[in-house]
């Protein structure tokens, strides 16, 4: 079962603190221990400012999930900016086009317990994470 | 709020970061400690983050700029209170915090600063 998702737009810094707080409350009541929180929190805040920074903007849905086999959250990024041409790339760890430290993409997926990326050049970009307890 | 206010204490300077910061917030506080530091010939920054939830790799970005300029201008960067949660998901994201010492709290912050510029002030008695 999937509880009522939410969705919240990524137009401006202050949605990413948005995403934070949308994202804690979610993991809170999904039972997530102190540090899973803190690691899905982090992650959305990595993947929020990628969709800011680099997608031109874009939206992100927040749900809390349980059904029998797994109970946590699950977060979908979506932007239609340029995408990315060769994702294994981006994801490596030092690899930016922007001046950060490339740590986004490899750092959210190290710290979900899972990380899709889907990424068409010219057509967007969208990241799914979750993470369960 | 749209800055964190920045008070001196003895020869250092303190922030306490009480709210989750968007990222201009956050470099603005980069560059108002940075005029600080040369306006008050500062020789330590104690930033207090007992009370942030998360430190991503922007915000880290931001503490590192922080000591980097901070060690330009002379001074030790000391961040104090980091949760252990923060700490832990800080490793797993793969980031460093090369030139931030750490303390458990503010007077062991201010202990490791006092103890810094003692050092660094014995090396000048040394040189001359
Ligand atoms: N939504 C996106 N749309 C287009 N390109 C993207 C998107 N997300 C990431 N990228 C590309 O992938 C690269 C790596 O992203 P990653 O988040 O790992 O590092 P960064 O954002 O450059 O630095 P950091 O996250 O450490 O500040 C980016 O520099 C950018 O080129
Ligand atoms: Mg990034």
């Amino acid at each position: 079962m999937t509880t009522l998702s939410e969705r919240l737009a990524i137009r401006a810094p202050e949605d990413i603190v948005r995403v934070r707080q949308i994202v804690r409350t979610k993991a809170a009541a999904a039972g997530l221990s102190i540090v899973d929180q803190t690691k899905i929190i982090t992650a959305a805040s990595e993947i929020a400012r990628n969709t800011l920074d680099y997608g031109g903007g874009g939206e992100v849905e927040v749900e809390g999930v349980a059904d029998q086999s797994r109970v946590g959250v699950r977060l979908t990024f979506r932007d239609q900016g340029p995408g990315i041409a060769d994702v294994e790339q981006a994801l490596r760890d030092d690899y930016t086009t922007g001046g950060g430290l490339g740590l986004g993409l490899g750092g959210a997926k190290r710290l979900c317990s899972e990380f899709r990326i889907d990424s068409k050049p010219g057509v967007g970009t969208t990241v799914v994470l979750a993470r369960w307890k | 709020m749209d800055r964190i206010p920045i008070l001196k204490f003895g020869y250092s300077l303190l922030v306490t970061i009480q709210v989750d910061m968007h990222d201009q917030l956050a470099m603005t506080l980069q560059d108002d400690l940075t005029s600080r530091l040369v306006k008050e010939r500062a020789r330590g920054v104690l930033i207090d983050i007992s009370a942030l939830e998360i430190v991503d790799s922007f915000m880290g970005r931001v503490l590192n700029n922080i000591a980097a300029m901070a060690k330009i201008l002379d001074a030790v960067t000391v961040v104090v209170g980091m949760r252990p949660a923060v700490a832990i998901t800080l490793v797993e994201l793969g980031l460093d915090l090369p030139g931030v010492k750490t303390a458990l709290n503010v007077e062991r912050g201010m202990d490791l600063i006092r103890a810094s510029v003692e050092d660094l002030s014995a090396a000048d008695d040394d040189a001359e």
